[in-house]
């Protein structure tokens, strides 16, 4: 079950690859069958999923090259249902919202898509230490070419820093992985979970693995990517990006640092508050004086990520629930603000703050969906992003009160730059060039009805996605409050 | 689900009606919608009213839904309904219904009503959430809730570039007074495990909550101080209490009816009604309540010198406003909790009604704001100018008016207090008087009195229609006899457990019996201020102009309101834009970008052109390091 929901899109890949020819329409079509098909039986894997408990399930296992130890294992828990959700409900929005604007290589950019797809919901399925490291390379790919060849202007540039700064982080990745591999014999992530290191080997590994985790998130000072990568990337790229690819760092650390290395996460709790605080504090700063649209809302999210990441390392159930919520909240809002730039910029081709003002003359409708993914990303009451950032700061709080408080400044921040740059475009007497703008189209309307449905769901009524990983969270707490030194020495 | 949530769902239906469907259902359908969502929301807090507030029924109490539950913190949306939140409905339903059919009238020549009605209801909603919630964080969300509609309110006429300014600093200059107020939601969770007002207040009682936290650098801090005065924070920022208080003039860019239901008879209340309702923690800390008392005094006296020198006609009645929050404030802080939600009360009728007149004005001047382009308007709008002389006599105390009940209450409260601070709010707030007086009769001579200046606009000017008129009948008639309805409420324990007053606080109950010449005081100061008005503005009408070249620098000093806005600019506005700019440009694409990414890749490619250049094909080149290699390891292992 978990395997069909993975390779189903990689599969639709190749039909489409080898069995489309010269037929965008038809490229476009399949694709989305098979990306809906795939969110559909998702849905399956959530109506069968049981929340009360924080085992892994719908365990696949088999042996690949068991010589050298490596097995097929897939499996999702609580902490990684929600992100597959995410991935298999953001993959058609994105494929959907891609319908007019991409024009070239119609066929290549679908089966991109897709087989994007199948890597990253296979991330967060694996349970192999290698087959995960696998999958987040294969990653690359996809998204780089995607950058690459349907980018803007300076796409090879963006393209480049994009690979090349994951790379790095990927390779020290790749020595802490076989290290632990070799030290504890297996590289079954729950077993792994379980194997005590001794605290010197723990910190060696969780730098190696902060390295590749901390530029995919991105913390600062390694998030100087982002920007390049969000402003040449086509609009769908940079729903992906910023909704699914941010989190798959953050899940690393869900997933490995903290519950396997909880001795060294909590000695680099202090660095990961101190980053996190920098990244708040400072991309909000920056985000402020961007006159690029597409770099405001990238600067943005570096700054939510620091929430994200602060909620993480609390360690206590309010801020990692918050963090969760918050990822999933960030791909949603994120989501939607990258797709009404991508709604204008197909209008005007520019994406210059100056350029715009004055549309909601022309674009009530557009003004009125922009002004509620605007306070969703303030974190408004009511709204998605309120309950996750609440929840954050009520955590950092209960976790050290400074962090709290210098966090909580981003929220004024966060307003700042949301509001200033939402009247610059949206407010003001019509901009010349703007004046013979459309209204959202139908198609455009059934991209944000379901992520505006999500705003509320979560802002009112946020029980049910707090439920799918409540237990999972007390569970991965209990892990992280193991001291693993100490079993050693027992031992 | 009771009937009692249609008080807070009607007006949300009604918003979302106007809102989402005004363009289909057209104009009319639109603002009906909206209206009969208030007259629900109306007529049941009246029932609810008499029940709870005349009649001696039960608090209503209920549990509406689940909202956040992670672990151990766990909160819901209630409904809670004493008498403070019964007096709230009253004001809050009653008055915006008024306005509503008020701005029939005001905005009919406006394309986009349907928006407007949309966002009045909305506001509504929100203002509704907040006084009816049963725990802090669904205050917040009524907090929260109200600023965005004042926002949105605020930028109404999103063309003027102003008006979009001023929206953007309303919000945020409110978020910095939440940013405090988030952290005392935290600290109140902390400490106590719950949001719950029930049992937070029970507890806080307890002597093992009497504890100290340490905070940041200020070191131990006793637990309960800590947190009235973050949530104070909050309400200086709502209340536009000194330091906080810039952003309530700019909001004078958005329609008056806006001016008159958020930013004078409503939301900006919503601070006062929050130290209220937490009497049971504020009663516990000394400190707390005397930052509320000097904080509130000074508010008092530093918006009423402002309010001198105003010549637009809004923003006189907007620091008149933030000059009457402090008063609210400073009951508070001296205990006289009663005192407060009383002169909320009144004030909200005055107020809206000084507003909405002020609107009458505009409406007959054709968006003339300047009062010093008015004048003689007496003749031509008799009606307007009678409401607004009881509106202006019931702010300024006269004898048997609202304003003379509920803010004589405060002041002798204030003298009761018999302590330091206590004195010193009393004098902030004689003084207060003889402004407010000063300022208000001001505005009525220069608009309605003397000889008429701009000939065009008077020669046009009118009376509003009867949608306009009927409310502001309305509204007088509340601003008359308010306070002599009304002064049950602050005899002895009428709001029962909603305010709790710590024993040797009982500054409202000794107020009674403070010396005759305490009480006569105001009615001097009254007396007082009208005099030095009538003889600046009606008598020698030349002396303003001349006491202003006199005392230039004074002046100027009040005309600026104490230069904050500039301060502000600087300081924040203009700090955070450098730093900002500074850190995009020197932080990332300098340094990161310049020294650490590039950087890095311009090494690698200059190591790989010198790779390159070794590998230059030729056979003698290879040849020739071949033969030296070969001499070296010969050298070597020989």
């Amino acid at each position: 079950m978990l395997s069909l929901v993975t390779f189903l899109p990689l599969f639709g890949a190749l039909v489409i690859a080898v069995g489309v020819h010269n037929r965008p329409a038809l490229a476009r079509w399949a694709a989305l069958v098979v990306s809906g098909v795939t969110f559909l039986l998702s849905l399956l894997l959530l109506e069968g999923f049981d929340p009360g408990s924080h085992a892994f399930q719908f365990l696949e296992e088999s042996p690949w090259l068991p010589g050298y130890g490596l097995y097929y294992r897939m499996g999702i828990d609580g902490i990684s249902l929600p992100f597959v959700l995410l991935t298999t409900f953001l993959t058609p929005v994105c494929i959907l919202s891609s319908w007019e604007s991409v024009q070239k290589y119609v066929k290549e950019y679908m089966v991109a898509f897709l087989a994007l797809e199948t890597f990253v919901v296979g991330v967060f399925c694996a349970l192999d230490f290698i087959l995960f490291y696998i999958l987040w390379e294969a990653m690359l790919i996809p998204m780089f070419l995607i950058i690459g060849v349907w980018g803007g202007p300076n796409r090879i540039y963006a393209a480049m820093k994009f690979f090349l700064y994951t790379l790095v982080g990927s390779v020290l990745m790749l020595v802490a992985v076989l290290a632990m591999g070799i030290k504890a014999g297996t590289f079954s992530i729950p077993a792994l979970m379980d194997h005590p290191f001794s605290l010197v080997f723990q910190i060696w590994v969780f730098l190696g693995l902060f390295a590749s985790f901390s530029v995919k998130v991105p913390m600062w000072p390694v998030h100087t990517w982002l920007p390049d990568a969000h402003v040449e990337a086509p609009t769908a790229g940079s729903v992906i990006l910023a909704g699914i690819l941010l989190k798959m760092g953050a899940y690393g650390f869900l997933r490995f640092s903290i519950p396997m290395l909880p001795d060294a996460t909590r000695v680099f709790v202090p660095l990961i508050f101190g980053l996190s605080l920098v990244a708040i504090v400072y991309t909000a700063l920056v985000a402020l004086m961007q006159k690029d649209l597409k770099k405001l809302i990238a600067y943005s999210s570096v700054s939510h990520m620091g929430f994200v990441t602060i909620g993480l390392f609390t360690l206590n159930e309010q801020g990692v629930e918050g963090g969760i919520l918050q990822m999933i909240n960030h791909g949603i809002v994120a989501g939607a603000l990258f797709l009404l730039v991508g709604v204008v910029y197909d209008r005007l081709h520019t994406r210059e703050i100056a350029r715009f003002g004055g549309l909601v003359h022309r674009m009530p409708v557009y003004a009125l969906i922009f002004m509620v993914f605007t306070m969703a990303s303030v974190g408004l009451p009511g709204t998605n992003g309120f309950v996750g950032e609440f929840l954050i700061l009520l955590g950092a709080y209960l976790a050290s009160k400074g962090v709290a408080v210098v966090a909580t400044t981003g929220v004024v921040l966060g307003a700042a730059y949301m509001l200033w740059m939402y009247k610059r475009v949206v407010f003001g007497e019509i901009h010349d060039g703007v004046s013979t703008l459309l209204d959202v189209s139908k198609r455009e309307l059934i991209l944000f009805v379901p992520l505006l449905i999500l705003v509320f769901w979560i802002g009112f009524y946020p029980k049910p996605f707090l439920e799918m990983f409540h237990v999972s969270v007390q569970h991965l707490l209990q892990q992280a409050s193991v001291v693993k030194v100490g079993a050693m020495v027992v031992k | 689900m009771s009937v009692n949530l249609l008080i807070l769902l009607a007006p949300l239906a009604g918003a979302l009606t106007a809102g989402l469907l005004g363009r289909h259902i057209g104009r009319s359908a639109a603002i009906g919608a909206t209206i009969v969502g208030m007259l629900i929301s109306a007529a049941l807090a009246i029932h609810v009213f008499f029940n709870v507030a005349v009649g001696d029924g039960p608090v209503i109490h209920e549990e509406v839904f689940s909202w956040i539950v992670s672990g151990k913190f766990a909160v819901h949306f209630g409904l809670l309904i004493d008498r403070m939140t019964a007096i709230m409905l009253i004001v809050v339903s009653g008055i915006s219904t008024l306005i509503h059919i008020y701005s029939i009238g005001y905005m009919a020549e406006d394309p986009d009503e349907p928006r407007f009605f949309s966002y009045l209801s909305l506001f509504t909603f929100a203002m509704l959430a907040l006084v009816t919630a049963d725990n802090f964080l669904q205050l917040f969300f009524g907090w929260e809730g109200v600023g965005l509609a004042s926002y949105l309110l605020i930028g109404f006429w999103y063309r003027k570039e102003s008006a979009c300014n001023a929206a953007i600093k309303a919000f945020l200059v409110n978020r910095v007074g939440d940013f405090g107020f988030a952290l005392g939601i935290f600290t109140i969770f902390m400490i106590f495990g719950t949001l719950d007002y029930d049992q937070v207040f029970h507890m806080a009682g307890r002597k093992e909550f009497q504890s100290t936290v340490n905070f940041l650098f200020f070191g131990p801090v006793d637990t309960i101080t800590l947190i009235c005065l973050l949530l104070f924070i909050g309400a200086m920022g709502k209340s536009a209490q000194f330091l906080l208080h810039t952003w309530l003039p700019d909001a004078m860019e958005g329609p008056t009816p806006v001016s008159a239901l958020i930013h004078a008879a409503t939301m900006v209340t919503a601070g006062v009604f929050m130290v209220c309702r937490a009497s049971p923690l504020f009663e516990l800390s000394p400190t707390a309540l005397g930052v509320v008392t000097i904080v509130g005094a000074v508010t008092a006296l530093f918006a009423a010198t402002v309010g001198l020198v105003q010549n637009d006609i809004k923003k006189v009645i907007a620091y008149s406003t933030c000059s009457q929050l402090g008063y609210m404030f400073f009951a508070a802080g001296v205990s006289a909790y009663a005192a407060a939600m009383f002169h909320l009360m009144t004030h909200a009728f005055f107020k809206a009604l000084l507003f909405l007149s002020a609107g009458a004005v505009i409406h007959a001047m054709h968006h003339e704001q300047d009062m010093r382009r008015m004048g003689g308007l007496i003749k031509k709008i008799p009606m307007t100018y009678g409401v607004m002389m009881i509106g202006t006599l019931a702010l300024t105390g006269f004898p048997f008016l609202a304003g003379f009940y509920s803010k004589d209450a405060i002041l002798e409260s204030a003298y009761a207090a018999h302590s330091a601070v206590g004195t010193f709010a009393w004098l902030m707030g004689m003084l207060a008087a003889v402004l407010t007086t000063f300022y208000s009769f001001r505005l009525v001579f220069m608009t309605f009195h003397g000889k008429p200046v701009d000939l065009h606009a008077y020669g046009h000017a009118h009376e509003a229609p009867w949608s306009m008129r009927g409310p502001l009948v309305l509204l007088a008639v509340g601003a008359v006899f308010a306070g002599v309805i009304g002064a049950p409420m602050i005899e002895a324990h009428w709001f029962k457990e909603a305010i709790v007053v710590a024993p040797g606080h009982e500054a409202l109950e000794h107020a009674h019996h403070v010396p005759g010449w305490v009480k006569w005081l105001p009615f001097v100061a009254f007396l007082v201020g009208l005099t030095v008005a009538w003889l600046m503005y009606v008598r020698l009408p030349t002396l303003p102009g001349i006491m202003a070249e006199t005392f230039r620098k004074t002046y100027r000093f009040l005309v600026n309101a104490w230069y904050f806005d500039r301060l502000y600019d600087w300081m924040f506005v203009n700090m955070a834009k450098k730093i900002g700019d500074g850190l995009w440009r020197t932080g990332d694409v300098t340094i990161i970008d310049g020294f650490g990414v590039n950087g890095a890749a311009a090494t690698c490619a200059r190591v790989a052109e010198w790779l390159r250049s070794i590998q230059s094909g030729y056979i003698y080149h290879y040849a020739f390091v071949m033969v030296i290699g070969v001499l070296v390891l010969v050298t070597v292992y020989t």
